[in-house]
């Protein structure tokens, strides 16, 4: 009865979305006021019973019931609990579902909390997004059905690809989702003012928080899977282009301007149209992303299946919302009524480079994961395009972004002068040569990215503290914070990533028992292996001794993981972190001889690239409550005007 | 700075930046893409020695040895025409196995082995790199 009972509510779900739709369209053609507290209802409704579904899903799972088909396929009963949890996602339906669920949640959360805008506009907003839903649901229920039954039900479920057997699994998709699929509120935001033409600060400011928040959780979900990616493949690396990470990168791109140029928008009433444009092609990225990751046209641990009638059927949906938004910009942007014009030299003249560069970077990403599939469909030749191209074109703009990133803050709105700007970075650019010079003088020759990165990473830490310079701490916006710390976090994770590609030593040894190997600053004795066994596997297990100088001695696990079912073997790397950095170490196989295969890193301050991926999101958290209250403390004074 | 010039000057910059940016990107794409090819198509149409592409194809029966230095192995790739050597350095990719597909990331050196940076394999028993679904392979277990 549970499957049942969550597909009803699905279809109910769906019903419902139809019905805000209809109502939407109705109340915008009529004219009559008092709509939305019609729809507001139906939006909540539906957003709660969609949420039920996926608690239905949810608890087959933690039950195993075989006798549904998507539970059989991607479950086992001997499966600890908490992948029998997470694991409801770790399948195509089901991560659909939770897609879907969370857009319908986002629909109501605006429903109920959204006060500041106009209400045709709200209507209008609704309206989108309950179109949007509808596609989707069209899609769960007759092209991915979660709830299928099977009849007659197996003895034993065929298990979740090892891999995933992770706490990551619980974290980095439902993050990434609420980030990706909470932009659908800015593309529906976005579609409302195009139909009301109702685009200015007050607009910006309602629409603001809801970015921000996305934003936040889509800085978290790709930091989590980034390390994720880090320590369960045991390659060492911790981005590999891969174009799912894109997938997750350029929606990414895309809300990090719609974020600048939003404020813009608030605090200047410039850079409609374009604002507007970047909220439509923000969420254009993120079902791009789910097509790419979800149709079966790439292949990595994300593709659960390969069927391409869903490719078709997300490509559609694709090219009917991507399409309709940009059909319905082109008629009406012109109708927008022109915003402020600026001064070049000013705050706004910063931002509208920012925009310019990262929408520069996100074109360059795109080409590249869309040109092998552009190119199979033309010619059929299969090619690939990986760490080279993206490093030697996103690099140098992303540099050039970061040093903008630097003065930006430090310029006045509306119009500034050279000399005043000259005095306020001077100290952040002596701060960037004096580490030119240590760097040159100290460091053995790295190459030029990581030596830019280094280099500007100091300037830029010392730039983004600088607009705290002779205020009152205490009277400063908890905003100003934010974007203090966030920037501040750009910096760090650059660092990190910079020290990681310069400094990190890698030994790769067959080793005999008793052996001992020096990486960076450890010693490495290999103890030999035994074999160990776990819930749903069994492994070999390598012991290391290690010691750094005259420190404590400590002892590293690595392993090689043979699950049951499915069948497939792991690397599960040992992964000892310290102050200045992280010992990472793999064992491979063994030869007859008693040898066996050590793969040992040393990743200099390699945590903080995570580090500041957290210091982005923390600034953006700030920023979001700092805006929310400001918000409510101006409502709350107009109410008394 | 009148209106309708700023418009048009930022316009201008916008298509400025969006055409270098394309420059770069196609610029960047024709020294890095890598070509998939098998040991059937290098066969007929051969690669120059230090070009990076990805070899695909199965690894042969009995053809996995390993080298005196114990980090490196040495093995056959093959499809239905021709048979490629290759060497790799390194923790081999779970599920790497004799009789089932690969694919490698390097380059041929003077003496036509290929030797690879990456090697990836299967995920799972379910699971193929695409590239590979299309490719004849000499003793597929599935068939």
């Amino acid at each position: 009865m549970i499957a049942e009972a969550g597909l009803a509510a699905l279809w109910l779900a769906a019903a419902l979305c139809g019905l805000q739709l209809i109502f939407g369209v109705m109340a915008l053609r009529s004219d009559s006021s008092g709509a939305v507290n019609v729809i507001r209802p139906v939006a909540i409704v539906q957003g709660l019973l969609s949420i039920f579904s996926f608690a239905m899903l949810v608890w087959l799972f933690m039950r195993t019931d075989l006798s549904v088909e998507l539970v059989a396929a991607n479950s086992h009963s001997a499966k600890p609990m908490l992948y029998k949890f997470s694991g409801t996602w770790g399948n195509h339906e089901g991560s659909m579902l939770l897609w879907v669920a969370i857009l319908a949640l986002s629909g109501s959360l605006v429903a109920m909390f959204e006060k500041r805008l106009k209400e045709r506009t709200l209507t209008a907003t609704l309206a989108a997004q309950a179109a949007i839903g509808l596609g989707f649901y069209a899609f769960l229920i007759f092209a991915s059905n979660p709830f299928a039954r099977l009849s007659p039900a197996p003895v034993e479920g065929r298990g979740l690809n090892p891999l995933l057997q992770d706490p990551g699994l619980a974290f980095h998709p439902p993050t990434l989702y609420v980030g990706y699929v909470g932009l659908s509120i800015a593309f529906s935001f976005a579609v409302g003012a195009l139909l009301t033409r109702d685009v200015g600060p007050t607009f910006a400011r309602a629409m603001r928080p809801w970015v921000l928040a996305s934003w936040i959780f889509l800085t978290i979900g790709i930091a989590a899977g980034s390390y994720w990616a880090y320590y369960e493949l045991g390659w060492g690396g911790w981005w590999f282009w891969d174009p799912v990470e894109n997938a997750s990168l350029m929606p990414w791109l895309a809300a990090t301007a719609l974020l600048h140029s939003v404020t813009v928008l608030a605090t200047r009433d410039a850079l409609r149209a374009w604002t507007i444009m970047l909220a439509v092609v923000a969420f254009s990225m993120s079902m791009l992303g789910t097509f790419l990751v979800r149709s079966g046209v790439l292949t990595s641990v994300h593709a659960f299946a390969v069927d391409p009638q869903r490719g078709t059927f997300i490509l559609a949906l694709l090219i009917l919302y991507i399409g309709g938004a940009l059909a319905l910009y082109a008629i009406r942007v012109s109708t927008v009524r022109e915003g402020e014009q600026f001064e070049f030299m000013s705050r706004e003249g910063a931002l509208v480079a920012n925009n310019l560069l990262l929408s520069a970077i996100l074109g360059i990403v795109l080409i590249g994961t869309l040109y092998p599939l552009g190119v199979e469909a033309v010619t059929g030749e299969q090619l690939s395009v990986g760490p080279p191209y993206f490093n030697a074109t996103a690099g140098p703009l992303a540099m050039l972004l970061v040093a903008a990133m630097a003065i930006g803050p430090l310029l006045r709105w509306r119009r500034d002068t050279w000399r005043n700007v000259m005095n306020r970075i001077s100290l952040p650019v002596l701060i960037t040569a004096l580490a030119l010079m240590a760097l040159v003088l100290f460091a053995s020759p790295i190459g030029i990215l990581p030596m830019l990165g280094l280099m500007l990473a100091a300037g830029v830490a010392a730039a983004s503290i600088a607009p705290l310079w002779k205020r009152n701490l205490r009277r400063t916006p908890m905003f100003i914070y934010g974007m203090v710390i966030a920037h501040l976090g750009i910096a760090v994770s650059m660092a990190g990533m910079a020290f990681e590609s310069a400094f990190s030593e890698e030994v790769l040894v067959a080793s005999a028992p008793g052996e001992t190997h020096q990486v960076g600053p450890y010693s490495v004795t290999f103890d030999g292996t035994r074999p160990v066994a776990g819930p749903n596997w069994t492994a070999i297990e390598g012991g290391l001794t290690v010691q750094r100088g005259d420190g404590d001695p400590f002892v590293l696990t690595p392993q090689s993981r043979m699950f049951s079912s499915p069948q497939t073997e792991t690397n599960e790397a040992a992964i000892r972190t310290g102050w200045t950095g992280q010992l990472y170490t793999v064992l491979g196989s063994s030869d007859g001889t008693g040898r066996s295969q050590l793969r040992l890193w040393y990743k200099p301050f390699v945590t903080l690239i995570w580090l500041g991926a957290l210091l982005i999101a923390l600034g953006g958290l700030l920023s979001l409550i700092g805006r929310v209250r400001r918000e409510r403390r101006t409502m709350e004074r107009e109410a008394w005007a | 700075m009148k209106a309708k010039h700023q418009r048009l000057t930022l316009a201008i910059i916008a298509v400025l930046a969006v055409t270098a940016a394309g420059f770069l990107a196609l610029y960047g794409l024709r020294d890095n893409a890598a070509l998939f090819r098998t040991p059937g198509e290098i066969a007929a149409e051969p690669v120059p020695a230090g070009q990076a592409f990805r070899l695909g194809g199965m690894v042969a029966q009995g053809s996995i040895e390993e080298l005196p230095d114990g980090v490196s192995i040495r093995f056959l790739v093959q499809d239905a025409e021709a048979q490629i050597p290759v060497v790799y350095a390194g923790i081999t990719p779970d599920l790497f196995a004799e009789n089932s597909g690969v694919v490698a990331e390097g380059a041929l050196n003077e003496n036509g082995v290929f030797v690879a940076d990456h090697i990836l394999a299967k995920h799972d028993e379910n699971y193929m790199p695409p590239e590979l679904a299309d490719v004849e392979l000499v003793g597929d277990p599935r068939r």
